[in-house]
């Protein structure tokens, strides 16, 4: 009998494959369907948004931030705009914080959402895709009722919000909010428990929580390992350590386990939002009032020269901001979400970085999948829940 | 912990670098301290190693540039977390162009991609990094973008492998029209 002959073999999936969410390549070495090695390359939709910041004024710098991680836009420009604000020295009305942290467990419900139904499609339960975007193209209508835009509101604002929260917003948001547990719970009983896609995602894909410090996976990644570690709680900003709800953890580190942590992180998501709900008054402020950065009322601005000066300064030169560094750090949807911003006192920013969470998950894709088949490749990038446009900015 | 106590507990590990406190409008989570770049390896093994400092997470690094207005131009931000103390830290390290600099990949791995992608658009070089190829940018790229003297006024065709085509005095006059357009506070 002729030596059966033993080589590697060296394949490449993506940058268009359906699966790796965006234009992620990965160059993999196999044995047979084990994978020996991987290596990923990135950068196919890096649009060099921190350099373009450079040459903008504060405010024209959200809608930019917004567009990196265009499945959590308001998370970027939440981190934005407080870090902005960090330098300015502005801390905002209760009721605007109230708004915003509304808006933002919105945006993870939504950013979820989508992971949910990638994820479920690409290991093979279609119908969890067709649920999953059915509840998330409401989270599109609220935000086109809240902004008029559905994916990118840019409704968060230096020193607090574009205007108020508009007629209705808040009874469309509790009809969701009640239909929305019922449809999490429908969602469960079609993969929670389906022993296929146990059989699948148990005991794939592990990481141990040291790995995942060392590789600065914060976030579900991290919590799904055994982590405590929640922004939201360690750090708490716009008043989220008066809020009640639990970090959800789990030990194992595996593909499933990530799954657990994120539907449950929905229903406590689903809890600050109603917390957040009974806060917002009916009335009150929508913006702080400081006329350095937030332009006075129409009324004004046609009554008084002052106020009309003052309008077209800042929408003609915008406004400057003390020279000065922050770091204001938020949990996004995907872990520890933030913008480091320079000044140098003048009116556009000298360095915008956002720091990303799914750089990290793509460096440290190896960790997750040297050693398992090739078919779980698939399993573990949607579990990481990157987004490609955050990863290469 | 201020930044006055980690400078303490730092020196105890590191006696011979002098640490400077930092101050930044975020103090108040984030202390920050400056850390000289010969002793930038030792400082991040005593932050994750030592006990009672155990920034065993790592978070960030990135780089600002202050070109032309400041000598050493270049400021090395890196962001690190103690997730069960509660802490966060970024300290800084200030160099100037062509001046290369130690990977802290080694100590956290994590590090890695970070330093690559500093390096691939500020062209900061990193000493000890086993894998300091461009990130973001394609292989053939010319020049660090994020440099605060590239130019981006430029219009220029769409192609990877062109030179950029910008006489040094064009380029100046581009800076400081720039710069004069730019209202300050002070």
């Amino acid at each position: 009998m002729a030596e059966i002959r033993t080589e590697t073999m060296t394949v490449n999936m993506g940058p268009q494959h359906p699966s790796t969410h965006g234009v992620l390549r990965l160059v993999l070495e196999l044995d047979g369907e084990t994978v020996v090695d991987v290596s990923p390359t990135i950068g196919f939709l890096h649009t060099g948004i921190e350099k373009t910041a450079e040459q903008k004024k504060w405010q024209q710098v959200i809608p930019l931030v917004e567009r990196m991680d265009y499945l959590g836009p308001q998370s970027n420009s939440l981190a934005y705009c407080l870090s902005v604000e960090q330098l300015l020295g502005i801390e905002v009305p209760d009721r605007v914080k109230a708004i915003r942290v509304l808006i933002a467990e919105l945006q993870r419900l939504s950013s979820h959402l989508v992971w949910f139904g990638t994820h479920a499609m690409e290991i093979g339960a279609i119908t969890g895709m067709l649920y999953a975007f059915r509840e998330r193209e409401i989270l599109m209508n609220l935000n086109e009722l809240l902004a008029g835009f559905r994916f990118f509101p840019s409704f968060i604002r230096v020193g607090g919000l574009r205007e108020d929260i508009p007629r209705g917003y808040k009874e469309a948001v509790t009809a969701f909010l009640d239909r929305f547990p019922g449809k999490l719970d429908e969602y469960e009983t079609l993969i929670t428990k389906n022993p296929i896609w146990l059989d699948r995602t148990r005991g794939v894909g592990v990481i141990t929580l040291a790995d995942c410090y060392k590789w600065g996976l914060y976030g579900p990644i991290a919590r799904a390992a055994g982590g405590d570690y929640d922004v939201r709680r360690a750090f708490p900003y716009l008043d989220y350590d008066t809020y009640d709800f639990d970090v959800i953890g789990a030990s194992n580190g595996d593909v499933y386990d990530r799954y657990l942590v994120r539907v449950a992180e929905m229903r406590e998501s689903v809890k600050i939002c109603r917390q957040a709900l009974e806060r917002i008054t009916p009335v009150g402020e929508w913006a702080v009032n400081d006329r350095r950065v937030v332009p006075p009322p129409k009324d004004q601005v046609y009554t008084e020269m002052e106020a009309l000066i003052q309008h077209f300064l800042i929408y003609s030169q915008g406004f400057t901001v003390p020279a000065g560094e922050a770091y204001v750090p938020v949990e996004g949807p995907r872990g520890e979400h933030g913008c480091y911003v320079v000044s140098d006192g003048g009116n556009r920013p000298w360095r915008v970085h956002m720091r990303s969470p799914g750089l990290m998950a793509c460096q440290a894709l190896h960790k997750f999948i040297v050693g398992g088949m090739i078919a779980d490749v698939i399993a573990v990038i949607g579990s990481l829940d990157v987004v490609m446009g955050d990863v290469d900015r | 912990m201020s930044a006055a106590e980690l400078i303490a507990a730092l020196s105890a590990v590191v006696p011979e670098a002098a640490y400077e406190v930092l101050e930044a409008s975020d103090s108040a989570v984030t202390p920050s301290i400056l850390v000289p770049r010969s002793h930038l390896l030792a400082t991040a093994q005593a932050l994750q190693a030592t006990p009672g400092l155990e920034f065993h997470a790592f978070s960030d690094v990135t780089a600002v540039d202050f070109h032309p207005d400041r000598q050493p131009r270049f400021d090395l931000i890196y962001h690190v977390v103690s997730p069960h103390r509660r802490a966060r830290l970024r300290f800084k390290v200030r160099i100037s162009k062509d001046e290369p600099v130690d990977s802290v990949s080694t100590v956290w791995p994590g590090a890695g991609w970070m330093e690559r992608e500093v390096f691939d658009l500020f062209g900061i070089v990193f000493e000890g990094h086993a894998d300091l190829r461009r990130l973001m940018m394609p292989d053939d790229w010319e020049g660090h973008p994020l440099r605060k003297d590239y130019p981006v006024q430029l219009k220029k065709d769409a192609s990877t492998f062109m030179p950029l085509q910008v006489s040094p005095e064009e380029f100046r006059a581009n800076m400081e029209r720039d710069r004069q357009s730019r209202p300050r506070t002070s």
